[in-house]
């Protein structure tokens, strides 16, 4: 790992990706900077949730595909053959539009992570505990939710749902968050509330979002990615790319040409 | 305003004859259920009784009741279930959570799918060569069983992968996203989700090849065996037995002088067996289904 690499969180090159003979990514060349909300912007079917599930590998679970190029991730080429995809996954963790906490306790999705990856004997009740109540607390949760840790996950309201997704990988320690249109499925109310989550973590972790609306891109993301029909258009600061956007094809994106 | 023009009644003239035949479709399925139900019940009704349940036949099967017969049906069915049931599962659990579409999930794939349309007499042809012949498990419950399983497999494959189907992909997402391997996601949450469809659906295919005559005919059914009343534990699984189903073939066919409810009777009970364990099972799905909420 060379120093100079580390400076970004995610980078890609020449990234190429085929579902069958069907090419969903094109050339993909990025530089994620972590400390940062970066958003993913365009049409439907032009990629953006291929593009998140290659940071974590986790395209290789979903039918059969074939991949070329080179991702790293905090400076480590996620393709080397000594990577192992536990461990990359426990540091990029991922948060879909609809909420999906598994149909268990609040408490047993919150140390569902470190149940799987941990020995046996090192999950003490009292650090299990404290992963809890710290996720928790993070995601802004614990006060509404101490007393109903044993409440199962599905019957919370969506917006407390989709915090603790959020709040499910922070126990693995991640560097990065991947959020495909977190809020699509929530209320204003829910929008706004994930969307200061984002603020409050973003210090922390490498926060890249997938969205759908224009409008929350705007709002709560430093920089922004567009792409269509597989390929990345434009990448630059948020305000840059949609006061000025350099390419003729964001301009009639942003100004809801087509989409 | 807003009247019906005569090409608006002419429509609805057309729904509503498109409605009844459709309903009268519908209806048509249960009319035969209930007509042999009630056909056989008639018919067998000097026989039944609860003595005709556990007591054996008597008098060169002229008279008495099915109990080894019963008996006979109940152990086939569960020893199947048993042989059946892991390999199939396991084989389900493979086909939907790990194979991948190449040359070998697609040779399963059409194996399955040959397995399922290969005519009965075939299956007890098989059973008679692979399991009483080349095995050396001779006319047996272990080999009409085996033959039963193997016949049954391809529809135990296919109930349990719709059980897992019906495990929403987001679950599975939710895991693997954390780092958890297949494994661990099949154990963590797909199999405590999908346990309740797998079990009932299981025992709902194989109870079926309750009714099932040509493979145990060839493997392990036999005429006649002398059996005490309500005995639950008459066969070895090494031993040939009776089976209801053979029974009644043997009562239609083979035994002289027995009085026609007798066959009726028994082809009752075989009836009420199958059906039970199917309500049963579709019951206990139904209750189980109602206890999850996703
Ligand atoms: N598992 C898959 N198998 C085959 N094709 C897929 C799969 N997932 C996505 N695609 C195709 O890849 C393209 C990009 O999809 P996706 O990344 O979901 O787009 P977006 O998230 O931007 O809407 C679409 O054309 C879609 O049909
Ligand atoms: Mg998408």
């Amino acid at each position: 790992m060379s120093d100079q690499a580390v400076s970004y969180s995610i980078e890609t090159r020449d990234l190429d990706l085929w579902y069958g003979e069907f090419q969903a990514l094109k050339r993909i060349s990025l530089q994620i900077k972590g400390g940062i909300i970066t958003s993913l912007i365009g049409p439907s079917g032009c990629g953006k949730t291929t593009l998140l599930r290659c940071f974590n590998r986790i395209n290789e679970r979903y039918g059969y595909v074939t991949t070329k190029g080179e991702i790293d991730i905090l400076g480590q080429n996620i393709y080397a053959p000594g990577v192992s995809l536990i461990e990359l996954r426990k540091s990029v963790g991922m948060v879909f539009q609809r909420p999906n906490p598994l149909p268990i306790s609040v408490y047993e999705n919150l140390v569902f992570g470190l149940r799987i990856h941990g020995e046996r004997s090192s999950l003490r009740r009292s650090l299990l505990d404290d992963a809890v109540e710290s996720a928790l607390a993070e995601v802004g949760l614990w006060d509404d939710l101490k007393d109903r840790l044993d409440a199962r996950a599905t019957e919370l309201q969506l917006e407390q749902q989709q915090k603790l997704c959020i709040a499910r990988l922070l126990p693995l320690k991640p560097q990065v968050i991947l959020m495909d249109e977190p809020c699509s499925a929530l209320d204003i109310e829910g929008t706004r509330a994930i969307e200061e989550l984002m603020f409050a973590l973003k210090e922390r972790y490498t926060i890249v979002i997938v969205t759908h609306n224009m409008s929350q891109a705007r709002r709560a993301s430093d920089e922004c990615i567009f792409m269509l029909l597989g390929e990345v258009v434009e990448h630059d600061r948020t305000e840059q790319l949609f006061l000025v956007p350099r390419n003729p094809k964001t301009a009639d994106y942003i100004e809801g040409r087509y989409g | 305003m807003f009247t019906a023009t005569p090409h608006i009644l002419r429509k609805q003239r057309t729904e509503r004859l498109a409605h009844a035949m459709f309903a009268g479709m519908a209806l048509s399925i249960v009319v035969p259920l209930v007509c042999i139900i009630a056909f056989l019940v008639v018919k067998a009704w000097p026989s039944l009784s609860l003595a005709f349940l556990i007591e054996p036949p008597r008098n060169m099967q002229t008279e008495g009741g099915i109990w080894p017969a019963l008996i006979g049906t109940i152990y086939l069915v569960v020893v199947a279930l048993f042989a059946a049931a892991p390999v199939g599962v396991l084989a389900a659990v493979y086909l939907n959570e790990y194979a991948t579409d190449n040359w070998f999930t697609r040779l399963v794939n059409l194996a399955v799918i040959n397995l399922a349309g290969v005519p009965s007499i075939v299956h007890a042809l098989f059973g008679l060569g692979a399991f009483v012949l080349a095995a050396g498990l001779g006319q047996s419950v272990i080999a009409a069983s085996l033959t039963l399983a193997v016949m049954t497999l391809p529809v135990v494959i296919a109930s349990t992968r719709e059980a897992l189907v019906a495990v929403p992909r987001s679950f599975r997402e939710a895991c693997w996203n954390v780092g958890a391997t297949r494994w661990q996601t099949i154990r963590a949450v797909v199999l405590p989700n999908a346990i309740s469809g797998i079990l009932t659906g299981v025992i709902l295919q194989v109870s079926r090849t309750a009714g099932e005559t040509a493979p145990i005919l060839f493997t392990g059914a036999v005429m006649y065996k002398a059996v005490e009343k309500g005995d639950l534990l008459p066969y070895r699984l090494t031993e040939s037995c009776m089976a209801l189903a053979t029974h009644l073939y043997n009562l239609a066919t083979q035994i002289n002088g027995a009085p026609e409810s007798l066959q009726f009777a028994t082809a009752t009970v075989l009836l009420g067996a199958v059906l039970l364990v199917n309500s049963t099972a579709i019951a206990l799905r139904v209750y189980l289904r109602s206890r999850k909420k996703w």
